[in-house]
């Protein structure tokens, strides 16, 4: 498919997304976003990540024009502004969590929906329609029934018929949840080359980090109506912007240490270091721990050994009854019991701002 | 476990079946079998049955009930489904009383949605006085077929609300988004993605309705007079002129009818299904 994805019919002008102030209050009062600033460059995949409640559907919504924004708040694809247009008339295309098929139209017919509504003439819909399909290797299932289609086969006729359109915007609300696992990985492999080989502007919501890293330009973490951080996948795992971040993206350790006079002393480790004296926690991934056999900064015994294949995640309980976990190698040979000392590179070492 | 041989498993299922069997035989085929028979019976013989399809009186109430019934149903599907819609979209204070309201019609027998009849637009009704008072000339339709159709839409809107409602809460609202996200107008939504959406609900309410409608009798009773539909055609027959045999063979046509009328609306939707997937 990657080869035919760039076939330059389907390809589109990149629109930048940009909202102003954006915030939500439901009838009900509850504030579901906070007053929001965010520019979605164009041509870029923005997934927006965050657990259930956190404003990323919200937020997907509001571009989408199925919700208008508080009073002040405007949005804007490229140079115009949006906010009052209704869905229908923005030219975005949408793909649901639940596929939204419509079950009285064939698979054809589905991806023809919204050629037909725009009254384009029907040779060049049915010829569109034909590419479209060839494009996502469904020719041969054009006549069929959405009942008789699998899960990802519905969610790809989804695909298809939000952009047949050639939409400004496409927008894709958790598309991956209602898969299982096998599927979910091939059709994101199948997503991530289709955007990258139209350059649509994109804009993607999950709460599963996985998918969020696999295929954000950036992605955008989000927490009770707010923003965490915006940034790279490489920037949200690396340089992680807050406690939060931290602890929702991957695994992360919490090593208990004290600042006194500028230094900083994790077990036998000393770094000096800026910031008030007195109790703090640093952070560490379990892929930067090593498990050495002699020197190392702490020492502890292993509690649990799991074997992985490419790599055996070790828990070591270290002396001041925290745990941290390891990720070594997956020769490595370790048991329950034994004691290992736990080494680091410093500027492996994660701190945080004072107010998480 | 020791297999059944196939022979005694038929012989067992048979007689399992025995008791339904001989329920749906005393209950359902001996009494419409007889109730053929009977209208074959009289002095007429088996031209009773020609009759209704030769004579005016008979030929011409069949088809007025017909009309009848399939008018109240299209009226009916109509408003329940407007309402309905409306109903599920919109959360507003008092709403769960409007629709308790609005299903309450549920309770009365015909007889008495026919007296309410005559108090809208009977001789000495609110529409006349209103009429004479604007018009100088009293509008009085209780008693004609206008005054039946109007108590029949009323007596079978709740039941079909209730279906449509129950249908339409059930429906996935991001189909609708999606349909929207492509570009439909609401007016577009509807037709193409709701409408089809809830065509087996009004499918069988709208059946519920045509033979509730076909084989009314208490309120055409009430309103009586001027009214020939085939239920009160029926009771004259039976209990004025004492014509058993007439009675009998228009009685097995209405039912008759009514099948043949609503098989054919269901196939008829089952081909258009097919035809779309």
């Amino acid at each position: 498919m990657s080869a035919t994805a760039k076939s330059d019919s389907f390809r589109v002008e990149p629109v930048p997304v940009r909202l102003e102030g954006c915030s939500k209050t439901f009838g009900n009062g509850a504030r579901a976003l906070e007053p929001l600033d965010l520019t979605i460059r164009g041509g870029e995949t923005m997934v927006f990540l965050g657990p259930s409640g956190c404003g990323k559907t919200t937020t997907l919504r509001l571009i989408a024009g199925l919700e208008s924004p508080d009073p002040g708040g405007r949005v804007f694809f490229g140079d115009e502004d949006v906010t009052r247009l209704p869905i229908e008339r923005r030219n975005v295309g949408m793909v649901f969590q639940s596929y939204a098929l419509f079950p009285n139209m064939n698979v054809a017919q589905n991806v023809a929906y919204g050629l037909r509504v725009r009254s384009v003439e029907r040779r060049q819909r049915d010829r569109r329609v034909d590419e479209m399909l060839a494009m996502m290797q469904m020719a041969d299932l054009a006549g069929r029934r959405i009942d008789q289609l699998s899960g990802g086969q519905r969610q790809r006729v989804a695909l298809a018929r939000a952009l047949v359109v050639r939409p400004r915007v496409l927008l894709l609300d958790e598309p991956l949840t209602a898969l299982d696992a096998k599927l979910r990985d091939g059709l994101r492999l199948e997503i991530d080359r289709l955007l990258r080989g139209l350059g649509i502007t994109a804009v993607y919501v999950t709460h599963d980090q996985g998918e969020a890293m696999a295929l954000g330009d950036r992605i955008t973490v989000m927490a009770r109506g707010r923003v965490a951080q915006i940034g790279t996948p490489q920037d949200i795992y690396f340089r992680p912007a807050d406690a939060f971040v931290a602890e929702f993206i991957g695994t992360m350790n919490r090593l208990p240490a004290r600042v006194d006079d500028g230094i900083l002393q994790i077990g036998s480790l000393q770094l000096p270091w800026q910031g008030p004296a007195g109790t703090t926690t640093v952070l560490i991934r379990p892929e930067d721990v090593r498990l050495q056999d002699d020197d190392g900064v702490l020492t502890g015994m292993v509690s649990v050994a799991v074997f992985l294949g490419d790599r055996t995640r070790v828990v070591v309980d270290v002396a001041d009854g925290s745990s941290i976990i390891v990720d070594a190698p997956g020769r490595t040979s370790v048991a329950r019991g034994d004691t290992v000392r736990l080494g680091f590179d410093p500027a492996r070492l994660l701190s945080l701002p004072d107010r998480s | 476990m020791p297999s059944i041989l196939p022979a005694r498993r038929t012989l067992l299922a048979v007689a399992l079946l025995a008791p339904a069997a001989a329920v749906f035989g005393a209950f359902f085929l001996l009494p419409l079998a007889r109730l053929f028979a009977l209208g074959g019976g009289g002095a007429e013989g088996w031209g009773a049955y020609a009759a209704i399809l030769v004579e005016p009186r008979y030929f011409e109430s069949l088809i007025q009930t017909v009309l009848l019934s399939a008018g109240v149903t299209a009226v009916t599907l109509a408003i329940s489904c407007v309402s309905g819609l409306f109903l599920v979209r919109n959360r507003f204070p008092g709403r769960s009383l409007l629709v308790a309201v609005l299903t309450f019609p549920l309770v009365f027998p015909g007889v008495v949605i026919g007296f309410m009849v005559i108090m809208l637009a009977g001789r000495q009704g609110l529409i006349g006085t209103v009429t004479e008072g604007l018009f100088g000339s009293r509008l009085v339709f209780a008693y004609s077929m206008a005054g039946l159709f109007l108590g029949y839409v009323y007596f079978s809107v709740p039941r079909v609300i209730l279906t449509v409602m129950a249908a339409a809460e059930k429906l996935d609202p991001q189909l609708a988004e999606a349909a929207r996200s492509l570009g439909a107008s609401p007016w577009q939504v509807t037709a193409h993605v709701v409408l089809p959406a809830l065509k087996p609900a009004f499918l069988s309410a709208g059946a519920i309705c045509f033979a509730t409608a076909m084989g009314a009798f208490g309120t055409a009773f009430t309103l009586a007079t001027r009214i020939d539909v085939l239920p009160m055609l029926i009771y004259t027959e039976f209990t004025l002129q004492a014509n058993i045999a007439m009675a009998a063979a228009l009685s097995f046509v209405l039912g008759a009818v009514t099948w043949a009328v609503l098989a054919l609306a269901r196939s008829f939707a089952g081909s258009s299904v097919a035809a779309a997937g």
